[in-house]
């Protein structure tokens, strides 16, 4: 049993250095395993292998240095504030939501949870946190002062306002079924649950809630404009939508916040449908040792399913982009509410 | 308390500063993020009250959504960087003498509703609590609200129609 006894400034610092720490080194595990790697396996060559030694897995490093030592430009039109402030916004966001994930029984930034387990507002913190991003990308696309920022800024938010709803709509299937918003309830609730009287592998939710877990995975990926749902971002057509004009390292915050949101919304989706950082028969302080682990590698599959999408499909259409959400994902969404609720209230 | 009403100084402080660059600037595009910190200091005045189900509300549907649909309507018509004419007009002393009058209404409202009452903001609200009484206590207008949003929907509809 490890107890460390420190006071709340310590404490907050210690929360503050580490949720700073760990949002860019996700964002380079992502970066390196899946934009470098399995995109170059995918696509029948190797990727970088030679910087570091083994695979290029110092490539992205390299990357990021050679980010920081580029010339920091301002276009001479543009609004230089809110041009300044908008990658600072993306990034916040992203930071926002990892302070709520729980990655074992006591190890959470915040788990804003009041007096119970039950009690907190978790899920719903984090996708309100993560809407926020939109705000910045609107701010980027607008200050840049160029036309193609401007489209792809205008495309962001129409896309990202449009699948923001099958988003959370597809959290409330979850929050119904386990009765509590907090991603600690969600969790517990998925260890202490049984399958038919075994409860060998407690009961992830995604038995029950597999439509929930397809929506929000259909609507992250949209969230984070990643390919099929590039649109905001088409290089053939809009260079590079709204972060067309940013160098060096106001670029290297959009890229952290894009790989860092992804890796959010996969521990979210890990979290809330594949039972988390729950591992059957660990309890305790050893569930706080092994709790991270087996978190990231569930998050790593999520992950993996997400990227596996975004390597395989072209991209859709603008009409063809809101149709699905408007028409197919809420609907669906709804449907899935209903139903949930229904068989909450028969069973 | 004293903590708490310092907290409340500085938060409302930033908030009426936020307001004023509202109707200060002479960009529209800047005038939209200057609403963002006056609702974003709404929501942490709520959280200040252990309202942590309704600041994060305030959060998504405002922050998340209202101003994105402020700013994309904006910048779909336009947005120009450097406006040359200013957005005032003459109604100056008009709309002083009205939001005179409305500041007291509100006030006299809130003194005259809750007199000296006390929240309790050491104590957060249950988000159960709070959606149970929405859906008791103020269920009728809960509903009336609903099927006004409703109307307003199929209105909207209506009017942008072209057949």
């Amino acid at each position: 049993m490890i107890s460390l006894d420190v006071g709340w400034g310590t404490t907050l610092a210690i929360k503050t250095v580490v949720v700073l720490g760990i949002v860019p080194l996700t964002a380079l595990i992502l970066g390196y395993v899946f934009l470098l790697k399995m995109m170059s396996h995918m696509q029948s060559r190797l990727g970088p292998m030679d910087p570091g030694g083994f695979h290029g897995w110092y490539q992205l490093i390299g990357d990021g240095i050679k980010f920081l030592q580029k010339e920091d430009i301002t276009p001479a039109e543009a609004d230089r504030r809110v041009f300044a402030l908008a990658p600072a916004i993306v990034v916040l966001s992203t930071f926002l939501v990892f302070v709520v994930i729980p990655a074992g029984p006591r190890v959470a930034v915040a788990s804003l949870d009041s007096k119970s387990a039950f009690d907190g507002v978790g899920v719903f913190y984090a996708l309100a946190v993560s809407s926020l991003s939109v705000i910045g990308v609107l701010m980027a696309g607008w200050a840049s002062s160029n036309k193609y920022a401007l489209l792809g800024a205008l495309r962001a938010a129409a896309q990202l306002i449009a699948y923001e709803l099958p988003l959370v709509l597809a959290v409330v299937g979850v929050v119904i079924q386990t009765g509590t918003m907090s991603l600690q309830g969600i969790v517990s609730f998925q260890q202490n649950g049984s399958l038919f009287g075994w409860s060998g592998l407690g009961f992830p939710l995604i038995l029950t809630q597999f439509v929930g877990f397809a929506l929000f995975m259909v609507a992250a990926q949209a969230e984070l404009t990643q390919p099929p749902f590039d649109m905001p971002v088409a290089e053939s057509e809009l260079v590079a939508g709204y972060m067309v004009e940013y160098t060096g390292f106001r670029f290297l915050f959009f890229f952290i916040g894009e790989f860092g949101t992804a890796f959010a919304f996969a521990a979210l989706a890990a979290t809330m449908f594949l039972g988390g950082w729950s591992v059957p028969w660990v309890h305790g302080t050893a569930a706080d040792f092994l709790g991270p682990v087996v978190l990231f590698a569930k998050v790593m599959f999520v992950a993996f399913l997400m990227f596996w999408a975004r390597f395989t499909y072209p991209r859709f259409r603008e009409d063809q982009l809101q149709a699905i959400a408007w028409k197919w994902l809420i609907p669906i969404a709804l449907a899935n509410i209903l139903a949930t609720g229904v068989l909450k209230v028969a069973f | 308390m004293i903590a708490e009403n310092v907290v409340f100084g500085i938060i409302a402080a930033a908030m009426a500063l936020g307001a004023i660059g509202v109707v200060r600037t002479k960009n529209v595009v800047h005038a939209a993020l200057y609403l963002v910190v006056v609702l974003a200091g709404g929501a942490a005045q709520f959280i200040l009250l252990g309202q942590e189900f309704v600041a994060w509300v305030q959060v998504l549907v405002y922050i998340g959504a209202v101003i994105v649909l402020f700013l994309f309507g904006i910048m779909l018509t336009r947005a120009p960087m450097h406006p040359k004419d200013s957005l005032d007009n003459d109604l100056r002393w008009p709309a002083a003498v009205t939001s005179l009058f409305l500041v007291g209404i509100l006030v006299g409202l809130l003194v005259h509703t809750f007199h000296a009452d006390k929240v309790d903001v050491q104590r957060p609200v249950r988000t159960a609590d709070v959606t149970s009484s929405i859906f008791t206590t103020y269920i009728v207008p809960f509903e009336v609200v609903g099927v006004l949003l409703l109307g307003a929907l199929i209105g909207a509809v209506v009017l942008a129609r072209k057949d």
